[in-house]
This record gives C-alpha cells, structure tokens and sequence, in this order.
C-alpha cells in the first residue's frame, strides 16, 4: 500500500515501489522505514542550481556524502546523493524555496549523534547540514544571553562562554559533535537538566526557515515576552519536521567557582533513592547533576574502555555534582551530607573530586558507558521515563524476561531526572532478540505512564511508538501542525510522527 | 630505624588548567585558578602509604611549603593516607620566590628533626619543571638518592630502586637513610574514599615557620620575563603539486 498524507497530490498515477530494507529486513518492524515517498528525485538542473546557490558547498562526491548518510550508531543508512553545506540563514532560505517548489525532500542535519535514526536519510533526501553555520553572533555578559547560528558545536560554545565566567545551561556526552541547532530541535536533556532545566526554559529565541524558504525571525533574546502564542515552543523538540533552524538565542548561568564531584557506591537501589533524597535535603540549591550506572555498566567500562573502577565493587553507582558559588560554603554542605550518607549506611564506599583533572575522570566513568557498549555488540537503545522508584525494575524485569538471548542488559541514566537508559546488547543484529524486547518495554513503560523516549526522542526508529505516550487525539493535532507547517511533508519524511497518520 | 616517612607534597595549578602569563609578564595567573597536588606529589604519597600498608614503614607525614592554601593539599594526603602533616608557612615575597634550593634546605631540617628514614618527593613539579629538589635534599643531608623511581623494593637497611632512564631501565641498591623521587610509572594514585576523607578531618597538621628550622629563604635568583610561547602559525592548503612546489620555492626552503 502507498502512503498518501492529506492535501499532497501525487505526481503521477503509479508509485515506483521500492522496498526499503528497514534495520530488520523488509518492512514489518514498527521501527522499519516505511515506503519512499513520490519526492521528485534529483536532476542535473537542481545540483546547477545547488551549485550556484552554495559554490563550493553542494557535494556530490559519495565518498563525502557517505558519512553523513549514516548515523553515529552504523545503524541506519540512507542513499542520498547531495550534500548541502548552506553558511547563511539566506542560503538556507533559497534552498528550501526550491526544494519546495520542486517537491523534493530535505533532511537537516547537526552533528549528526542522534541516536533514533533521525539525524540522516531514509531514502535520498537532500541533507541539508548545518555544519558551516557556526558563527557566534552576539553574547551580553550582563544578562548571559548567548546568540548563534545553529550549527555551532556544543563544546565550542562552552569553551566561549567558559572564558568569559558562564557555561552552557545543557551538557551531555556528544558535546564534542553535537550541535545547538540539532540539540534544540531534539530538546535534549543531557547531564544539567537537572539544575538549568530544559531547552523549552533556557532557549530565549529561535530563527527558523520554514519548508517554502520563509524565514521565521522569533530569535528574541527577551527573558520575557508573553505577546501572542510563544512559537518557539513548536520547534523545540520537532526533529526537524516543522522547520529547519538556523539561529538559537539562550540563556547561559554563570560559571560556578566551586564544583565537586562525588562517586559513591550503594548496595541496594532502594538505599540509591534514599540517598537521592538526603542529598536533595542537604545540597538541594548547589546540586547540579545525579547519576546512576549500574554494575552491568562498570564491568563493560573496565573490560572494554580499561577504566579502572575508582571505588570498590558495588552493585550500583552514584555521580553527583554541585555547583556553587563558594567552596567553602559547599565542602561544608558536601562534608555534611556525606557523613550522614555514610553513618547511616546508605552508601557503602565513594570518593570525591574537587581537582579538574580528577572530576573529568569521575564523570568519563558516567559519560563513556554509551562507548563502552558500542564495543560490546550491537546496542538496542531504550531511553524511558518512569516514576524513579521504578526505574530499576524495568532493568531486573527486562533481565529476566531475555535471560540467555542477550549479551549484555544494562541500566544507567538521569535517575535524578526519573530518565533510565536501558541497553541490550548482543553479538550481532538479532531479529529474534528485538522482538522480545519490543514491544515488551513499550507496553512496561506505558503501564506506569512513562514516555518511550524521555529525551532521545522518535526520529525514525520509534516514530510508530508514539501512541505508547500520547493519545490519539493528541497525536491527531500534530498531524494537523505538520500539514500546516509543511504540506507538502518535505522536511524530514518518514520521521516523528506515525505512519497511520492520515 | 624510626621508621618515619617524610613525604614532599606541592600545590600546583592544576593540569587542566588553561594557563594565562600575566599582562606585566612577571609570571602566571594564580588568582582564582583552580589548583591541585602535582601528579608526581600524589604518586610520591601513594608509594609511602603502600610501604606502610606492608609495615615496611611506621609513619607517613606530609610536608607542604607554602601559603595558607597548601593545606588543603596536605590534607588531600591525608586522605590518602598519611598519618599527620606538616605545615611550613611561606607566603608574600618569600614564596614568590621559593625555588628547590629553599625547599631542599627546609626538607633538610625536617629530616633531622622528624628524625626520618627515607623522604619520597614527585620527580619534578608541573610548574616549574626543575627536577632539583630530590637531588638537593640529598645532597644537603649527604644522603644517597633513587632518582626517577619506577620500582622501589626495601631490602633490611637496603633499598632497591629500578630508575627510568634514557637508555632504559637501571638498578640500583642504596643505603637507608636515603631519597627518593617518584616518576610516572612508579604506581597509579588512589583515589581518596570517603571512610579515609572523614578521618582525614581529624588528623593533625602541624605548624612550622622556615625560621624555626633555621632556614634562610634568600634567593639568588631573579625571574626576569615570563613569555607564551610563540603562537604556532597556521598552515596553508594548496590544491595542486605545482602550488605546493611554487609555495615551498616562496618561502626559500627549496
């Protein structure tokens, strides 16, 4: 069957029908990428075109197109042939416009480190990159407010605003690729969230070009501003489906003067959540992030990554940090807290870190499990959000259900959030493993009205889970915001939101 | 034999730092800047707490020479494990210009005072990269020394050094009293866990002026410029090998 979304007419009476091989073989997963759609393909005119527009800049060569068709897990790959790398808002216009008026498909692409195969091509479309767009256009050092083009790295533009006393309000493990266009478009959570909150808080303004080349200037650096609908909030966490970024205006915090980091070690995840609220308790207003791995987890960092264990072996583990103003004021708190921690016998052994050198090592332990398990087999990915005295059931529970099928299960992740990262491994892409993992998690995550994606979000693999989270008429509305936004469906197809949307 | 452990620990900027030359270039940024025990320090505090966790050694103590901050890395020690630590105040003018001379003089006196049976310093410090000290102070108290230690076994009143040299590796055997400077592959620091973080809390610190040991701080020597290094230039692509040919010719390397 073809899949026909409302208000598009087709281009011709036959389809060419082409079945695309999805992770699992022919289309039969939820997660298998549907049909291609009837896009026009590409012709000798358009690459002129591209040309013109972006000389130098639209790359035909497969050697270099390759890359950027495959995503950073090697699991999904498109074919597309064209590579765009606009450097303007302008550029990024004109491109849109034609490709509109053409019918062809774009997918946008940031640092390209998603992990639900929404960042590359399903088919051939166009990537459109935002890699050249990484100019910084304007930071206040009074208000904190930083201005950019979406295409600047995460790192980098913690780097800037490190020399200048104030840090980025998110971080997370791909800062050295991602991207803010990308990680605004994803709303991704990360390690901060816990203190600076979420992109939906923190992101001022965006400027946005709209599927016919419109530009949509909403890149206000206003901390305030309540004059008609707030439209930013569409974009955020749209995949890239209602519009490409090009500019993002955030609010920065300050640098802290004092931060600590702390390892610590609990033998029970019910003393693991305690601890979570004695800290809550005693460091509340300076703590910064709360982390968990577990075992699992520690074994495959010191097997595959050579990580020595800094503590004593336990079956789970604790990073948390604090951020504050001053040092002493903090080590007090900090000192306080884990005496009580260790008198009370809710932690079993920890260490802690004050030193920069020492602190980046304490977090690698947290922030190179995803490297770890790369090494380890083929990785399924889970990332749930779960009342947090639940989060580690789904771990036992899922351990349970897979017994000897699967290599490795691990569970780690932003306990502090109520977000576990819950990973299956095995030797090679199983078929027979993925169907008793799916939709056993999906329907265990729905039972305790979790979300199947707490900040990966659907792209192209969960895109059919949705209704796990989100009822159908809710879903029905983003239908009808997609078509508004972009009727002619160019922008990232075949992603973020179901197939049966008619 | 006392079996007593004296052990050299200095607060340095710590290695992750981004390090700036001040504007009047007499030196570097301090103010504010994140600092840490050297890396060869703690390897040097990890060493003598394996000795005494093998009851080779009685007592491990620490010794920092410096201003009011270095007693956080006397206590990060003893968190380590060192038993108690030793204070020498310096500060203001004086410690600006506190170089391996003065230190070795200071670890001199406290050898003979604390009555000690080996000092154990990091190799060299990642400020200034002098590499004197551990020489110095034995030569100051005319003992042997075991510099560049990458394997020390204590054999009776002996002890063996493997020494990480530039043609490989060479073994020694000295008498005790002796010193010894730590390098890179002696042993991997401890993390400090928190049982030993607590009790360091109460472990005691003593407080010693450079007077009190009959130390003379004058310097004779004078820092005249602190300078970056020269900025490296960027490099230039070329699209062809006639460019690449023509570019070299330029700049009159061929």
């Amino acid at each position: 069957a073809c899949l026909l979304l409302r208000g598009r007419s087709p281009q011709s009476a036959t389809f060419s029908r082409e079945l695309h091989l999805g992770p699992d073989g022919p289309a039969s997963s939820p997660a298998a990428a549907p049909r291609r759609l009837p896009f026009s393909r590409v012709t000798v005119e358009d690459l002129t075109f591209f040309g013109k527009t972006l000389p130098g800049r639209a790359i035909t060569d497969p050697d270099l197109v390759q890359s950027s068709n495959e995503d950073w897990l090697k699991s999904v790959r498109g074919s597309s042939e064209v590579l765009l790398r606009p450097q303007t808002t302008q550029e990024v216009s004109q491109i849109l416009s034609y490709c509109h008026s053409r019918n062809l498909a774009v997918n946008s692409q940031g640092g390209n480190t998603g992990l639900v195969g929404g960042s590359v091509p399903v088919y051939d479309e166009i990537i459109l990159s935002t890699s050249l767009m990484n100019s910084i256009l304007s930071f206040d050092k009074i208000s904190g407010i930083l201005t950019c083009q979406a295409g600047c790295v995460l790192e980098n533009l913690s780097l800037y605003l490190e020399e200048r006393d104030y840090i980025m309000p998110l971080d997370l493990g791909a800062k050295g690729s991602c991207q803010i266009g990308g990680n605004v478009a994803t709303n991704a959570g990360g390690l901060r969230l816990l203190r600076y909150g979420s992109l939906h808080g923190t992101v001022l303004g965006l400027e946005v070009v709209l599927a016919d080349g419109r530009v949509l200037d909403c890149l206000s650096t206003l901390r305030k501003d309540n004059t008609g609908y707030d439209l930013k909030q569409l974009f955020i966490g749209s995949e890239g489906t209602l519009g490409v970024i090009t500019a993002v205006s955030i609010l920065c915090p300050r640098k802290p003067k004092s931060v600590n980091v702390v390892f610590l070690g609990c033998e029970t995840f019910d003393q693991l959540l305690k601890t979570f609220q004695l800290c809550k308790g005693m460091l509340g207003e300076i703590l910064s992030a709360f982390e968990f791995l577990d075992s699992e987890c520690m074994r495959l960092l010191n097997t595959h990554l050579k990580l020595a264990n800094p503590i004593s072996d336990c079956p789970f583990y604790i990073v948390i940090e604090t951020s504050g103003s001053d040092s002493d004021h903090d080590s007090q708190k900090l000192h306080n807290f884990l005496e009580e921690a260790m008198t009370s016998l809710l932690v079993t052994d920890g260490t802690v870190a004050t030193e920069e050198s020492k602190i980046k090592t304490l977090w690698s332990m947290r922030e190179r499990v995803t490297e770890a398990l790369t090494h380890d087999g083929f990785t399924y990915k889970y990332d749930i959000s779960l009342p947090v005295e639940r989060i580690y059931q789904l771990v036992t529970d899922m351990r349970e259900h897979l017994g000897k099928r699967a290599r490795s299960v691990v569970g780690y992740g932003h306990v502090g959030d109520g977000n576990l990262h819950l990973n299956v491994t095995s030797p090679a892409k199983d078929p027979a493993l993925l169907a008793s993992i799916e939709p056993f998690i999906y329907e265990w995550t729905a039972k305790f009205q979790g979300s199947i994606s707490a900040e990966h979000g659907l792209g192209l693999k969960k895109r059919n889970y949705i209704y796990y989270s989100k009822s159908r008429p809710a879903v029905a509305v983003m239908g009808k915001m997609k078509t508004l936004l972009d009727p002619k469906g160019i922008l990232n197809p075949y992603k973020t939101l179901p197939d049966d949307l008619k | 034999m006392s079996g007593r452990v004296l052990v050299g620990v200095k607060r340095v900027i710590d290695y992750a730092v981004k390090i700036r030359v001040k504007p009047d270039n007499t030196g570097v940024v301090t103010d504010g800047v994140k600092h840490s025990m050297n890396p060869f320090c703690e390897i040097a505090v990890e060493e003598a707490v394996k000795l005494k966790e093998k009851k080779l050694v009685k007592e491990v103590v620490a010794v920092s020479c410096g201003p009011q901050q270095s007693q956080e890395t006397i206590r990060t020690a003893l968190a380590m494990g060192a038993d108690r630590g030793i204070h020498v105040e310096v500060s203001g003018k004086d410690y600006e210009t506190l170089g391996p001379l003065q230190v070795s003089k200071i670890m001199a006196a406290l050898a003979k005072k604390e009555d000690a049976q080996i000092i154990i310093l990091g190799k060299q410090a990642i400020d200034d990269d002098c590499n004197q000290t551990g020489q110095m102070t034995a030569a100051l108290l005319d003992w042997p020394q075991g510099t560049f230690a990458s394997e020390v076994t204590l054999d009776g009143d002996k002890i063996k050094v493997v020494r990480e040299i530039d043609g490989g590796l060479e073994t020694i055997k000295i008498n005790t009293p002796a010193v010894l400077t730590a390098d890179l592959r002696l042993n991997t620091p401890r993390y400090a866990t928190l049982p030993n973080i607590m009790k360091a809390k109460k472990k005691k610190i003593a407080n010693v002026k450079p007077a009190d040991l009959g130390v003379n701080l004058t310097s004779k020597l004078e820092v005249l410029r602190v300078e970056d290094p020269p900025q490296r230039q960027a490099g230039m692509k070329v699209e062809t090998v006639e460019d690449l040919v023509g570019k070299l010719k330029e700049s009159g390397k061929v």
